[in-house]
C-alpha cells in the first residue's frame, strides 16, 4: 500500500480542522484552490488572489472568534452563578475558617516556633507542596538554559551585533543617571532582601520574596554596568553549584525531617524561642536556601533571556 | 532507635525523593553519560523498592499512610499507598528503564552533548513528579506537581530544537496550561466549600454536604470542572490537538515516555480523586460519568479513522495514543469498580506497548536510507529484525490479539461493559469497531516494514549498525508484553484488591 | 442572593478577569499577548482564591500576645506556592517566545506556522 499524497480532494471543513490543528497557516490552506479558480476569472474581475484569501480569511476567523466568545461567555456565566452561590466573602462561619487554619493560628507557634503563620504553614505543615514548587523553579531554569543557551542550534548573527553594541554602549560613559542610582540603590535593594529573608519566620516575607529582590538588584546592577564586574562572582559553574548546593541542603533537610515525621520518630531540631531571629527550626536555614535559589533563578533568567549564556 | 512501624512503609517517599535528588544532582555532573547511567541507576533501585512494596502490600492486603512531616492528616502532607499504586509505580519504572535504554542511542544523536545532562534531569524530575502524582493523598500536592510534569514534559519536547518541535511546545504549553486554570479554579473552589485539602477530610466534608444539599451546584461545577481539566491535559478526544506535532518532533524515548506514562499520570491523579474525593456514586448521580464515556467513545473511534487518514508513521502512532486514551475514559465512564479496573489494566497495557512502537519505529527510520515519505520504512523489517518483530507485536498488541498485552484490557473493558447496562450496547459496538480500525491503520505500516526489497530499492543497501541496548530493551519489552497478555488474571486482581482499599 | 451579588463582588472581579484571561489565549495571534492572557487568568484565580482568606475585621497571621484574631493563612500560603509555579511556567514560555522569534523573527502565531511550511517545503518532506 502506498501513502500518495494528495491533497487536492480535501474539503473546506477538513482544512478549517486543519488549521484549528496547527498543521497548516490559514492561508496557505484556501491559496492552492483559489489560485486555479481565480485565475480564470482574473480578467473579468479585477481581484488580486490576496484580497480574495484576505476575505475567507476573514469569514474563517470570524466563525472561530465567534464560537470562541460564546464558550466564554457561557463558561464565565456559568462560574459567575457559582460564585453568587458560593460562601460570603469576609464572614467568620465560612467552611474555610474550619479546625486547619484554627491549629495553623493557634497552635503554629508551639508546633513550628515560628511566629509567622503563613512560613510555619508553607514550610513545616505542608512542606512537600513547597518542595514541590522550588523543583518546578528548577525545573523552568533548566528548561530555559537548554532553550537560550548559546551554542551550535542556537546562534543568530543579528544578536550577536546587538550585544557588541550594547557592550559599546555600556563601556562609553553614558547612562550617568542609570549608574549613579544604580550605585546607590543596589547596596540597599540587597540588604533589604537579605533582611526579607532572615526575618521570614517572624514578620512577613520568606524565602520567595527576599530572593526575588535580591534578583532584582542583580539585574539592576547588570543592566547598568554590564555583566563584566558579576561575571567572575556569577558564572554557570558557581551559578549551577549555588542552586544545586541549596537545593540539595533543602532536600536532605527535609527529607529528614519527612522521614521521622513519616516513622514517628522525635526530631532533634530544637524550635528556639518564638519571636528570636534564631527559631522556628528548620525555617531559617531553608529559607535562606529557597532565597538563595530563587535569587540565583530570577539572574538566571535575566541573563539567558538577554544575553544567552551566564 | 526503633523504627515504630514497616521499613516497607517509607518506600512511596524514598522512590520520590530518589528521582528528585537524580534531578538535583544531575546538572553538576555535566556529562551525558554520566547522567545516563545515574538515571538509570535511579530507576531500576526505585522499580526494585517498588515491587517490595508490591510484594509487601499484596501480602498483607494493606493500604497505609506515610505523614509527609509531623502533622497528621487534615493539617500535614500525606502519601498513601496501596497495591494500585504499588502495581503502577513498579510499571512505570520498568517502562521509563526500557524506553530510555532503548532509544539512547537516538538520544545522543537527537540532543546536543553539552545539553545531554540537562535533558536526564528533566527525565528524573519528571519521574519523579509521575511518582508524586501516583501516591499523593493531597489535593494541592497534585495541582503542584501536575505543574512540575507539564514543565518537564515540554523540556523534554523541545530538547531536540528544531523549529517543529518548538512550535509543537508551544501547543503543549498552551493546552496544558489551559488545562491548569481549570484544575485550579476547580482546587479553589472545593476548599472554598469544604476548607480541607487532604482527600480524607475532603471526602468527609463533601459527604456531608451532599447529604445536607448545601453547595450543591459549586460542587457539580467543581466536579466537571476538575474532569474537563484532566480530560485537556491527557489529551483526550477534543483536546487531542496538541498530541501530533509533539510526538512527531522529539525524540522516541521522550515520546514513549510521554505518551505511555506521563499522559496515564493525570488520569491514575483523576481516578484516584474521583475514588478518594467524590466517589463514584456521587458523579454517577451528577452525569459526570456520563460525559466522559460520550468523550472516551468518541475519541476511539474518531483517533483511529485520524490515524487512518495519517501517513507519516510517528503521527499514526500519536493519533492511536489519542484513541488509546479513549478507551481508557470510557473505562472510567461507565462508573462502576470493574469499569474503572478494567481502564487501570488499559493504562498498564498501553504503557508496555507504546513506547516500544515509538523506539522500533525511531530505529527504522533512523537506519532508511530513503528519503521521501512514502517509502521511508520499505522492508526495513529485513535489515532491523528486532525493530520490525517489535513493531508487529505493537501492532498486534493495539490492536488486541489473544496472548498479546492489549487483548486483556480489552477483553476486562468488554466484561466491565455488561455490568451497565444502559452503556453496554455503546461500550461493545465502539470496541469491536475500533478494535477493525486499528486493525486497518497498522495493516499498511506493517506491509511496508516487511515489503520484499528488490536491489533497486535505496534500503536494501542499508548495513547497520548493531545497537546491544535496542535489541536488549526491545526483547525486553515483548516479553513483558507477552508477560501481562498472559498474566493479566493476576494483574487485574490487584487491581481489584487496589479499589477494593481505595473505597 | 442580591446580598450575594454584593458581598462576593471579590470573586466576581476575579471570575471576569478570569474570563478576560481565556479570550486571550483563545484569541490572540501575538504569542506574548497569548501568554500575558495565561497571566491574568493565572492571577485571577489567585485573587479568587486568597479572597477567600479573608475574614472581615481581623489581621495579618503574625501571632502576636494576646490577640487571636487573624485571617485564615491557608490561601496565603496557596497562592504563594501558585505564584512561584506560575512565574516559572511564564518564563519558559517566553523562552520559548524567543526562541521562535530568533528563528522565525516573527511573534505572530499563524506567521510562525507558514514559514515552518514554507521552510518545510524547501526541505522536501520529512516522514
Amino acid at each position: 500500500m502506498t501513502y500518495n499524497s494528495s491533497d487536492n480532494h480535501e474539503s473546506k471543513w477538513e482544512k478549517f480542522f486543519k488549521w484549528v490543528n496547527g498543521e497548516q497557516a490559514l492561508d496557505s490552506v484556501w491559496e492552492k484552490e483559489l489560485k486555479s479558480k481565480i485565475l480564470g476569472k482574473r480578467q473579468k474581475r479585477h481581484k488580486s488572489i490576496e484580497d480574495v484569501i484576505d476575505k475567507i480569511n476573514a469569514q474563517s476567523k470570524k466563525i472561530y472568534i465567534f464560537f470562541s466568545i460564546i464558550i466564554t461567555v457561557t463558561y464565565i456565566g456559568i462560574l459567575l452563578y457559582t460564585a453568587v452561590l458560593l460562601p460570603e466573602h469576609g464572614n467568620e462561619l465560612n467552611p474555610t475558617n474550619n479546625e486547619v487554619s484554627q491549629r495553623y493560628v493557634e497552635n503554629g507557634v508551639n508546633d513550628t516556633g515560628a511566629v509567622n503563620a503563613v512560613s510555619a504553614m508553607i514550610l513545616e505543615y505542608r512542606a512537600f507542596d513547597t518542595f514541590g514548587e522550588t523543583v518546578a523553579l528548577f525545573a523552568s531554569i533548566i528548561c530555559v538554559a537548554i532553550l537560550l543557551k548559546k551554542d551550535r542550534s542556537n546562534l543568530c548573527p543579528q544578536e550577536e551585533r546587538e550585544y557588541i553594541e550594547d557592550e559599546k554602549i555600556l563601556n562609553a560613559d553614558g547612562n550617568g543617571i542609570l549608574k549613579f542610582t544604580s550605585r546607590l540603590i543596589f547596596p540597599i535593594v540587597i540588604l533589604y532582601g537579605v533582611y526579607v529573608i532572615l526575618n521570614g519566620h517572624i514578620s512577613p516575607g520568606g524565602g520567595f520574596s527576599g530572593g526575588a529582590i535580591i534578583g532584582a538588584g542583580l539585574i539592576l546592577y547588570s543592566a547598568a554596568y554590564g555583566d563584566k564586574n558579576l561575571k567572575h562572582i556569577v558564572n554557570y559553574n558557581s551559578f549551577s553549584k549555588v542552586v544545586c548546593g541549596c537545593l540539595l541542603v533543602y532536600f536532605f533537610s527535609k527529607g529528614y525531617s519527612f522521614f521521622t515525621g513519616g516513622n514517628h520518630i522525635k526530631s532533634i531540631i530544637p524550635k528556639g524561642t518564638p519571636g528570636n531571629i534564631l527559631s522556628g527550626g528548620l525555617i531559617l536555614p531553608l529559607n535562606i536556601c529557597v532565597g538563595a535559589v530563587v535569587a540565583c533563578t530570577i539572574y538566571g533568567f535575566y541573563s539567558y533571556f538577554t544575553k544567552g549564556d551566564i | 532507635m526503633v523504627l515504630s512501624h514497616n521499613i516497607a512503609h517509607n518506600i512511596p517517599f524514598l522512590s520520590i525523593f530518589l528521582a528528585i535528588f537524580g534531578g538535583i544532582v544531575t546538572p553538576l555532573i555535566n556529562d551525558g553519560q554520566k547522567s545516563r547511567r545515574l538515571h538509570m541507576f535511579l530507576t531500576a533501585v526505585i522499580g526494585l523498592l517498588s515491587l517490595l512494596l508490591l510484594f509487601h502490600v499484596n501480602f498483607n492486603q494493606e493500604r497505609f499512610t506515610f505523614v509527609m512531616g509531623h502533622f497528621p492528616s487534615p493539617w500535614g502532607n500525606e502519601l498513601k499507598a496501596g497495591p494500585m499504586e504499588a502495581v503502577l509505580s513498579v510499571t512505570f519504572s520498568i517502562v521509563m528503564l526500557l524506553a530510555v535504554g532503548g532509544g539512547k542511542d537516538l538520544i545522543e544523536k537527537d540532543i546536543l552533548y553539552e545539553k545531554q545532562s540537562l535533558y536526564y534531569v528533566m527525565l528524573n524530575l519528571l519521574f519523579g513528579s509521575m511518582l508524586a502524582l501516583i501516591y499523593t493523598n493531597d489535593i494541592f500536592t497534585g495541582y503542584v506537581f501536575i505543574e512540575i510534569n507539564t514543565i518537564c514534559s515540554c523540556g523534554v519536547i523541545m530538547c531536540k530544537e528544531s523549529g517543529k518541535s518548538m512550535l509543537a511546545t508551544i501547543r503543549y504549553i498552551i493546552m496544558s496550561i489551559l488545562g491548569s486554570g481549570l484544575i485550579l479554579f476547580s482546587i479553589a473552589t472545593l476548599y472554598i466549600v469544604t476548607g480541607h485539602l487532604l482527600f480524607t477530610h475532603l471526602k468527609m466534608s463533601i459527604m456531608r454536604l451532599i447529604n445536607s444539599g448545601t453547595y450543591d451546584f459549586p460542587l457539580v461545577i467543581t466536579a466537571g470542572m476538575f474532569t474537563l481539566g484532566i480530560a485537556v491535559k491527557s489529551a483526550l478526544f477534543p483536546f487531542h490537538t496538541m498530541l501530533p506535532g509533539a510526538y512527531e518532533t522529539t525524540s522516541v524515548s521522550s515520546s514513549g515516555i510521554l505518551s505511555g506514562l506521563v499522559i496515564k499520570s493525570y488520569i491514575i491523579f483523576l481516578i484516584k480523586v474521583y475514588y478518594c474525593v467524590f466517589t463514584l456514586e456521587y458523579l454517577r448521580d451528577i452525569k459526570v460519568t456520563n460525559l466522559i464515556f460520550f468523550m472516551g467513545a468518541c475519541g476511539m473511534i474518531l483517533g483511529s479513522v485520524m490515524a487512518l487518514k495519517e501517513r507519516r508513521v510517528l503521527r499514526m502512532l500519536a493519533y492511536s495514543s489519542v484513541a488509546q486514551i479513549g478507551y481508557i475514559y470510557m473505562g472510567i465512564g461507565l462508573g462502576t469498580n470493574i469499569g474503572v479496573t478494567a481502564a487501570m489494566l488499559h493504562i498498564v497495557t498501553h504503557a508496555v506497548t507504546k513506547p516500544m512502537l515509538f523506539i522500533c519505529t525511531g530505529r527504522m527510520k533512523d537506519i532508511s536510507l530513503e528519503k521521501t515519505a512514502n517509502h521511508r520504512l520499505k522492508g526495513i523489517g529485513y535489515k532491523d529484525i528486532t525493530a520490525g518483530v517489535g513493531f508487529v507485536v505493537g501492532a498486534l498488541s493495539i490492536v488486541g490479539i489473544p496472548l498479546f498485552a492489549g487483548f486483556a484490557s480489552k477483553l476486562y473493558l468488554a466484561i466491565a461493559s455488561f455490568y451497565s447496562p444502559f452503556k453496554m450496547a455503546v461500550a461493545l459496538i465502539m470496541l469491536a469497531i475500533s478494535m477493525v480500525l486499528n486493525a486497518m491503520y497498522f495493516i499498511p505500516p506493517v506491509v511496508d516494514i516487511w515489503h520484499t526489497l528488490s536491489d533497486s530499492d535505496a534500503n536494501s543497501k542499508i548495513v547497520p549498525k548493531f545497537i546491544p541496548s535496542f535489541n536488549v530493551a526491545v526483547i525486553l519489552f515483548i516479553a513483558i508484553n507477552f508477560f501481562v497478555g498472559i498474566c493479566y488474571n493476576s494483574i487485574f486482581g490487584i487491581f481489584e484488591l487496589g479499589i477494593m482499599l481505595i473505597r | 442572593m442580591i446580598k450575594l451579588i454584593t458581598t462576593n463582588y471579590f470573586e466576581m472581579t476575579a471570575i471576569i478577569l478570569f474570563g478576560i484571561g481565556f479570550m486571550n489565549i483563545l484569541l490572540q495571534d501575538n504569542l506574548i499577548k497569548k501568554f500575558i492572557g495565561l497571566n491574568i487568568m493565572d492571577t485571577a484565580i489567585y485573587l479568587y482564591l486568597v479572597s477567600y482568606g479573608y475574614i472581615s475585621n481581623r489581621t495579618a497571621p503574625i501571632i502576636r500576645e494576646g490577640n487571636w484574631q487573624y485571617v485564615n493563612p491557608v490561601p496565603s500560603g496557596l497562592v504563594l506556592t501558585g505564584i512561584v509555579v506560575s512565574v516559572s511556567m511564564t518564563a519558559f514560555s517566553l523562552a520559548l517566545v524567543q526562541r521562535l522569534y530568533k528563528r522565525y523573527g516573527t511573534l505572530s502565531f499563524d506567521e510562525v506556522i507558514k514559514k515552518l511550511r514554507s521552510g518545510e517545503a524547501q526541505n522536501g518532506s520529512e516522514s
